[in-house]
């Protein structure tokens, strides 16, 4: 790509499970915040602060480093009215941003079609994980869903260089419209012959990269390197989707060592794509969010915390101004909502933001109402 | 041999739908059997009672039929091995239709009572049916029946009943029903509720119970769908189970899911059915049978709508991967490790227990995408590729048996033939025996034919073709 300015990029990291806001995001210095955690409170001297009243939990120092740079918008207090405490549909709110009603219409799906009316690009979202999440999904939209860079493809288990070359082959021809018959038989032919020209294109993706960064070895950063292998390879994607398994970040019981561990190595993941995309000078059309679907109830049950409400999301990157947004949620009793942190800024702002700001669409028209936007994009 | 051939396929075709598809040579037993014999022993699973040696089952994984974690697998698994296909398959035809979802239900021991309750009720009397939805502790807790009371309903079962569950939106063009007989409708289900639904934390899993609590229950007179009186849920059931929008609402569902892939739910207001004449039949059934799904079935797997309906259905998720288990013959006893089959179920766009919402799935087209697509053919052909499996193994020596040397286009035909009558475009199956020809002449009696089968297995299931039902 020779543009001078280059099309800007969107990186979602979903944290499955819901992380724990309050001990991802610390109010050390609030007196109810050790009672509330007696067993899982991070004493205040750990906690990286972000000013005399937050701070981010030790085992995010990666996180914390971009912060210091300026890159981390910390969106406090997000969350979506009538909070539910399901796993399953608040993440499929969070997907479809459609809290009230049932929808099968994600919203990047729909960002997708406006990405990509002509639909010219196969490769305009690329998913990294197993399963493709709603939040891409729309009517027409063709989306690359990758469990495994190194052996994406159709047909992987033919053995033989020569056999699978030969089994695409036919592969592709049997696919072209002009076979077969059957009511869908246009639209299957579409979606087969899209997934293999896409798998044909991202499989070079890890044969022209190259890179000093040494992720870690879990999936989740595995799927984080495949971001910035297939962002680096300029195919023109310019939505990248990949989280942690569902229910990661589920800590009903000894909630410490894996949430620590967990952050731990997101963070890492986090800063090094962030590294590597600097390393390829592509680090300035990229900003990540990462979300999670709610947060995790203020009281401890002794070693984990059980669903909540209110949590706090991350914008990350160059074009983002960093800084703390939103508001912290009171820890006062009876400033809770049935016991959870209280939502106070809906997370169709931070999405109208995204949309509008950043990726430059129609916010109002994806997001089906208007929002009223942050101001963490640079403008 | 046109005949019996004739025969097989339509027992193929039979065993699809009705089942979760069979092997030739159970194909060839039952096609031997008869059609209309193996109908109604389809029809009558009591002759097979529990349908498979539960003992087994039970003994080997203890936790499957009554703790926290697999009951989903369980019910998948019995898809697998259950000798009453029929039974298994209304089991799931009702789960995508009385729709809860674990996701919020969470408590597995409930769930197991609900599919319980479809395994005794789902070839029965649909108004009995839908009481036993009503009364189902899951479903009170999935829609909030147990939060409805007296002087205060909550609508949301009220609706769904109506909605999702047997009349629908609308019908013809004109709506069934009114808002005013859905808050009736959620009056008379009032004092409906559960017991013993208790947090999984930190109390562990139980099976909620129904409870009628008469305190909590609006005696006052109500009018619903125009009849007046002091009604209760059962007496709503009754006025809902004799309106036709019920009979073509649940004979619409039968079509779309044993026949031919029908629109989404949402539009079947609007959108007049595909086979109006079949739908009629199945009416007119339903009333004559006084509500008798079996009686339904029968009619249906009896028409020749249903017989010429070959390979019009887009295979869902579920139907994929347990055809594959029993084509291969593979999970026909319980052993660890079946929580990969049942998460590329969910990675193929279907998870049990966990519909996306009480709609249901969307069927058809709709479960394709680029993602679900690759899942669904690497996934299948990584099992018909392997030459261990014991179904393979049976593909392999029966193309054998059929001669010392196949010609390619002999391989292609045959080896259709016994995945279970499958029909290629003449183009596809051009292709593939061009690619064969190309690997030399074929000779079954060597060890490298194996592998020529193997490639040539993994091909089919990858065309178009192979992904209808």
């Amino acid at each position: 790509m020779t543009a001078t300015k280059k099309d800007p990029v969107l990186v979602v990291l979903q944290m499955s499970g819901a992380f724990d806001a309050l001990n991802t995001i610390i109010p050390y210095s609030d007196p109810l915040y050790k009672d509330y955690r007696p067993h899982l409170k991070v004493e205040p001297e750990e906690v990286l602060a972000i000013d005399d009243k937050v701070g981010f939990h030790p085992a995010m120092a990666p996180i914390k480093d971009m912060y210091d740079e300026g890159k981390v918008a910390v969106i406090q207090g997000i969350g979506y009215p009538n909070p539910i405490r399901s796993h399953f549909r608040s993440m499929d709110i969070w997907h479809t941003a459609e809290p009230t009603k049932m929808s099968t219409e994600g919203w990047l799906g729909r960002a997708i079609q406006d990405l990509d009316p002509n639909k010219e690009n196969v490769l305009t979202a690329v998913n990294f994980g197993r399963g493709l999440p709603r939040a891409l999904a729309a009517p027409g939209v063709s989306v690359a869903s990758v469990g495994n860079l190194e052996t994406y493809g159709v047909l992987t288990g033919i053995d033989g260089e020569d056999q699978r070359a030969e089994a695409l082959d036919i592969f592709s021809r049997m696919y072209s419209p002009m076979v077969g018959n059957g009511p869908i038989n246009d639209y299957l032919s579409q979606t087969g012959l899209d997934a293999l020209k896409g798998a044909d294109i991202l499989r070079t993706a890890p044969e022209i990269y190259s890179s000093s960064i040494e992720y870690g070895g879990d999936m989740f950063s595995q799927w984080v390197k495949n971001v910035a292998q297939v962002h680096t390879a300029g195919f023109g994607t310019r939505v990248l989707y990949t989280g942690l398994n569902p229910g990661a970040f589920d800590t009903h019981a000894n909630q410490p060592t894996s949430f620590a561990k967990l952050w731990g190595e997101v963070s890492r993941a986090v800063n090094d794509l962030y590294q590597d995309l600097k390393e390829h000078d592509a680090n300035q059309e990229v900003v990540m969010v990462l979300f999670t679907e709610f947060g995790r109830r203020v009281q401890e049950n002794g070693s984990g915390t059980d669903h909540g409400s209110g949590s706090v999301a991350f914008v990350l990157g160059d074009a983002v101004k960093g800084g703390l947004y939103g508001e912290y949620p009171s820890l006062e009793p009876d400033k809770l909502d049935e016991g959870d942190l209280k939502w106070n800024n809906d997370f169709r702002q931070t999405y109208a933001t995204i949309l509008d700001k950043w990726l430059e669409l129609d916010d109002k028209a994806i997001l089906q109402g208007e929002f009223e936007q942050f101001d963490f994009i640079k403008k | 041999m046109a005949d019996q051939n004739h025969d097989i396929a339509l027992m193929a075709h039979l065993m699809r739908r009705a089942g979760f598809g069979a092997q030739y040579a159970e194909l060839e037993e039952r096609a031997a059997k008869g059609y209309d014999a193996t109908v109604e022993e389809l029809l009558n699973p009591e002759v097979n009672p529990h349908g498979m040696d539960l003992d087994v089952a039970e003994r080997c994984f203890i936790e499957w039929s009554h703790q926290t974690r697999g009951v989903p697998e369980y019910f998948a698994f019995r898809m697998i091995n259950s000798k009453c296909q029929l039974e298994e398959k209304m089991v799931l035809f009702w789960h995508g239709i009385l729709c809860t979802a674990d996701s919020k239900t969470q408590s597995y021991p409930t769930s197991y009572d609900e599919i319980e309750m479809f395994r005794s009720l789902g070839m029965g009397s649909f108004r009995d049916l839908l009481v036993g939805i009503s009364r189902d502790p899951a479903m009170i807790f999935f829609l909030d029946n147990c939060l409805s009371h007296k002087g205060a309903i909550n609508e949301n079962y009220g609706r769904e009943l109506l909605e999702l569950f047997s009349m629908g939106v609308g019908m013809d063009g004109e709506f069934n029903y009114t808002e005013d007989d859905v808050k009736e409708c959620a009056r008379a289900f009032t004092g409906w509720t559960i017991a013993n639904n208790l947090p999984g934390q930190p109390y562990g899993r139980y099976h909620a119970q129904f409870v009628y609590n008469p305190e909590d229950h609006d005696e006052g007179i109500k009018t619903f769908l125009g009849e007046t009186g002091n009604f209760n849920g059962e007496d709503v059931i009754d006025i809902i189970a004799k309106q036709p929008a019920t009979a073509r609402f649940i004979s619409r569902h039968l079509y779309s899911y044993f026949i031919s892939d029908e629109a989404q739910v949402p539009s079947w207001m609007e959108t007049p059915p595909k086979d109006m004449e079949t739908i009629k039949m199945l009416e007119d059934e339903y009333f004559r049978s006084g509500y008798n799904i079996k009686a339904m079935l029968r009619v249906l797997f009896h028409s020749d709508a249903f017989k010429n309906a070959r390979f019009q259905r887009v295979k869902s998720p579920v139907e994929t991967v347990m055809g594959t288990m029993r084509l291969v013959g593979d999970w026909t006893e319980p052993k660890p490790g079946f929580e990969f089959i049942f998460d590329e179920m969910k990675h193929m766009g279907q998870e049990l227990f966990n519909p996306p919402s009480v709609e249901g799935w969307h069927t058809g087209q709709e479960w394709i995408d680029g993602g679900t697509l690759v899942h669904r053919i690497n996934f299948t052909a990584d099992f018909v590729g392997n030459v261990n499996q014991p179904g393979v193994r049976e593909i392999i020596d029966r193309l054998s048996d059929v001669g010392p040397v196949l010609s390619p286009e002999q391989m292609v035909d045959e080896t259709c033939r016994l995945l279970g009558h499958y029909e290629l475009a003449g183009e596809t199956r051009q292709m593939m025996a061009s690619s064969l020809e190309k690997g030399g002449t074929i000779h079954t009696d060597t060890q490298e034919f194996g592998n020529r089968v193997s490639e040539l297995l993994q091909m089919i299931v990858a065309t178009k073709e192979y992904i209808y039902a």
